[in-house]
C-alpha cells in the first residue's frame, strides 16, 4: 500500500492521459466517421470510392503500424505533429474512424426504406433526409456497436505507450523495470485502471440502448 | 436499403455537376498525393536506388521480410488455433446447465476481453518469467494472443450456438442424445459454419494484432524494418528507414486484404451469410472487427 501511496501521483496523471486520449480520439472518430459513412452512402460516386478505399485501407492495417507512421513517417514530407498525444490521437482516430463509418452505414442500412422514401416525397434533398431521417434514426439504432467501437478505442489506447505517451500501459512498463518485487500489484492497478473506464462505459451503452431502442 | 433510396437519380443538369466535382475533387486529392510525392522526391526518398534494396537478396533484405512474414503468420497461426479451441470449450462452459461452471467461465471471458491485448502480452512476458517459467517473446505472444482471443470467439461461438434453431437441438434430444453429443456433434459444428466468416475476420484481427510484438520484441514484420533499418542506418547512413516501414505496411495491408478476401468468399459459399450476418450484426462485440487494444489492433 505504502507502494501505491508514493505513486499516487504517476498513477492518477497516466489513468488522465489514458482518459483523455481515449475521449478525444473518440470524439474525433465519431466526426470523421460520420462524415465518411455520409460520403459512401451520397449520390457522387467519387466521394463514395474514396471513403470505400480510406476504410478498407485503415481497416486492413495494424493500428501499429497506423501509429508507426504518423510518428515516425511524416516526418518524409515534412509535416510533424507537435506532441506525441496529439499523434496518437490522430492514429487511433483515424483507425477508429473507419469502424465508426462501418458501423452507422450498417444503421442506415437498417432504417426502413419507407423513411427516406418519405423525405424524398417531401421534397427534401439528399443532405436534408440524410442529416434530418436517416441519420438521426440510424444513431439511435447503432448505439451498441458505436458502444463496442469506444470500448475497443478505450483498449487500444494502450498501444500508445510504445510511441512514448505516458498512458497507463507506459506506466505499468516503467514501474515494472523500477520495482520488480511489485509486479503483481502494478498489474492490479492498471487494469483496474481500464476497468473503470470500460466496465462503466458498458453500463451506460446498455442504459442508452434501452432509452434509445425504436421499437418497430 | 439501396444508396438510390436517399437521393433521386440526378438528371442530365445534376449529372454534369457531380461530373465537374469529381474531376476537380480527384484534382485536389492527387494534387495532395503529388505535394506529399514531391516532397519525398525533394527529400530524395523517391530514387530507385533506394528502394532496389528491398528486392536486393545480397543485402539479406528480402530473406529478413519473407522471415518476418512467416515470424507473423506462425504466431498468428499458433494463436488462432489454441484460441479456438479454448473459445469453443468457454462457450460451451458458459452455455452449461451448472452454475458452479457457467459463472466461472462467464467471469474468466469478460475478464480477458475488458484487458488492453497489450496488457496481457506485458502480463506474460513480465511476470511469467518472475514465476519461474521461462518464456520466450514468441511464447509471451501467442499466450496473450490466445487468452484475448479465446474471449472474444467464445462470446461468437455462443452467438452461433445460441442462433441454431431450436429444434435442431430437440430432435437431437428426441433421438436420445445425451448433453454433450448434442453439443458437440450437432450445435458446435452448425455454429462454427454459421459464424465462419466472423472467425475469420477475426483471423485478420488476429494477424494484425501480431504486430505488438513490435513492442515485446518478437521479430515480426514491424520489429525486423525496424531492426533493418537500425543495421542499415549504422552501414549506410539514413537512407533505406522510409522505404523499409513502407514494405512492411504494403505486406499487412496486402495479406489482410487476400484474408478479408478469403472470408467474402467463404461466406458467398456457405450461403447463408444473411442469417450469420444477422447474427453478426446483432451479438457481436466489435472488439471483434476492431481488435481490443491493442486489442489493436
Amino acid at each position: 500500500m505504502e507502494f501505491l501511496s508514493d505513486n499516487w501521483g504517476l498513477i492518477q496523471s497516466a489513468f488522465l492521459t489514458t482518459l483523455s486520449l481515449a475521449v478525444a480520439s473518440g470524439i474525433c472518430a465519431l466526426v470523421l466517421g460520420t462524415v465518411l459513412a455520409a460520403m459512401r452512402v451520397s449520390p457522387i460516386p467519387a466521394l463514395r470510392g474514396l471513403a470505400t478505399s480510406y476504410v478498407e485501407i485503415f481497416r486492413n492495417t495494424p493500428l501499429t503500424v497506423v501509429f508507426f507512421f504518423l510518428v515516425f513517417g511524416l516526418v518524409y514530407v515534412d509535416l510533424q505533429f507537435p506532441s506525441r498525444f496529439v499523434a496518437a490521437v490522430a492514429a487511433l482516430s483515424s483507425y477508429t474512424a473507419a469502424f465508426v463509418c462501418e458501423a452507422l452505414r450498417s444503421g442506415i442500412n437498417a432504417v426502413p426504406a419507407g423513411q427516406a422514401e418519405a423525405a424524398r416525397a417531401l421534397g427534401l434533398d439528399f443532405r436534408q433526409s440524410l442529416t434530418t431521417i436517416v441519420l438521426p434514426q440510424a444513431f439511435r439504432t447503432v448505439v451498441p456497436p458505436l458502444g463496442n467501437v469506444w470500448i475497443a478505442l478505450a483498449k487500444n489506447t494502450s498501444i500508445a505507450a510504445g510511441f512514448a505517451v505516458s498512458d497507463l500501459t507506459a506506466l505499468l512498463q516503467r514501474l515494472a523495470n523500477a520495482n520488480a518485487d511489485q509486479l503483481l500489484l502494478i498489474f492490479a492497478v492498471v487494469v483496474l485502471g481500464y476497468l473503470v473506464i470500460t466496465l462503466p462505459s458498458a453500463w451506460g451503452i446498455s442504459i442508452l440502448e434501452r432509452r434509445l431502442r425504436i421499437v418497430r | 436499403m439501396s444508396a438510390s433510396v436517399l437521393f433521386d437519380v440526378p438528371g442530365p443538369r445534376g449529372r454534369r455537376r457531380q461530373r465537374v466535382g469529381s474531376v476537380v475533387g480527384a484534382l485536389i486529392v492527387l494534387g495532395l498525393l503529388g505535394l506529399a510525392a514531391w516532397r519525398l522526391g525533394i527529400n530524395g526518398q523517391l530514387e530507385p536506388a533506394r528502394w532496389a534494396i528491398l528486392f536486393d537478396t545480397r543485402t539479406n533484405v528480402p530473406q529478413r521480410l519473407l522471415d518476418a512474414l512467416l515470424n507473423t503468420l506462425e504466431v498468428a497461426a499458433v494463436g488462432m488455433v489454441c484460441a479456438t479451441v479454448l473459445g469453443a470449450l468457454l462457450a460451451v462452459g458458459r452455455l452449461s446447465d451448472h452454475a458452479w461452471v457457467r459463472i466461472p467461465v462467464a467471469a474468466v471471458i469478460e475478464f480477458f476481453r475488458a484487458v488492453p491485448l497489450l496488457v496481457l502480452i506485458l502480463f506474460c512476458f513480465l511476470f511469467l518469467p518472475r514465476t519461474g517459467i521461462s518464456i520466450s517473446a514468441f511464447g509471451a505472444l501467442a499466450l496473450g494472443l490466445t487468452l484475448y482471443n479465446m474471449a472474444v470467439l467464445a462470446e461468437i461461438i455462443r452467438a452461433g450456438i445460441l442462433s441454431v434453431d431450436r429444434g435442431q437441438s430437440e430432435a437431437a434430444y428426441a433421438v436420445g442424445m445425451r448433453k454433450w453429443q448434442v453439443m458437440s456433434f450437432v450445435l458446435v459444428p452448425q455454429a462454427v459454419r454459421r459464424m465462419l466468416p466472423v472467425l475469420i475476420a477475426q483471423l485478420v484481427v488476429l494477424l494484425k494484432d501480431s504486430s505488438l510484438g513490435f513492442i515485446v520484441g518478437y521479430l515480426e514484420l514491424l520489429r525486423t524494418a525496424r531492426s533493418l533499418v537500425e543495421t542499415l542506418n549504422f552501414q549506410f547512413g539514413p537512407i533505406y528507414t522510409f522505404q523499409l516501414y513502407v514494405a512492411a505496411a504494403v505486406i499487412y495491408i496486402v495479406v489482410n486484404l487476400l484474408l478479408s478476401w478469403l472470408a467474402r468468399v467463404v461466406e458467398r459459399r456457405t450461403g447463408r451469410s444473411t442469417k450469420a450476418a444477422a447474427t453478426a450484426d446483432t451479438k457481436l462485440p466489435a472488439d471483434v472487427q476492431m481488435g481490443g487494444g491493442g486489442g489493436a489492433v
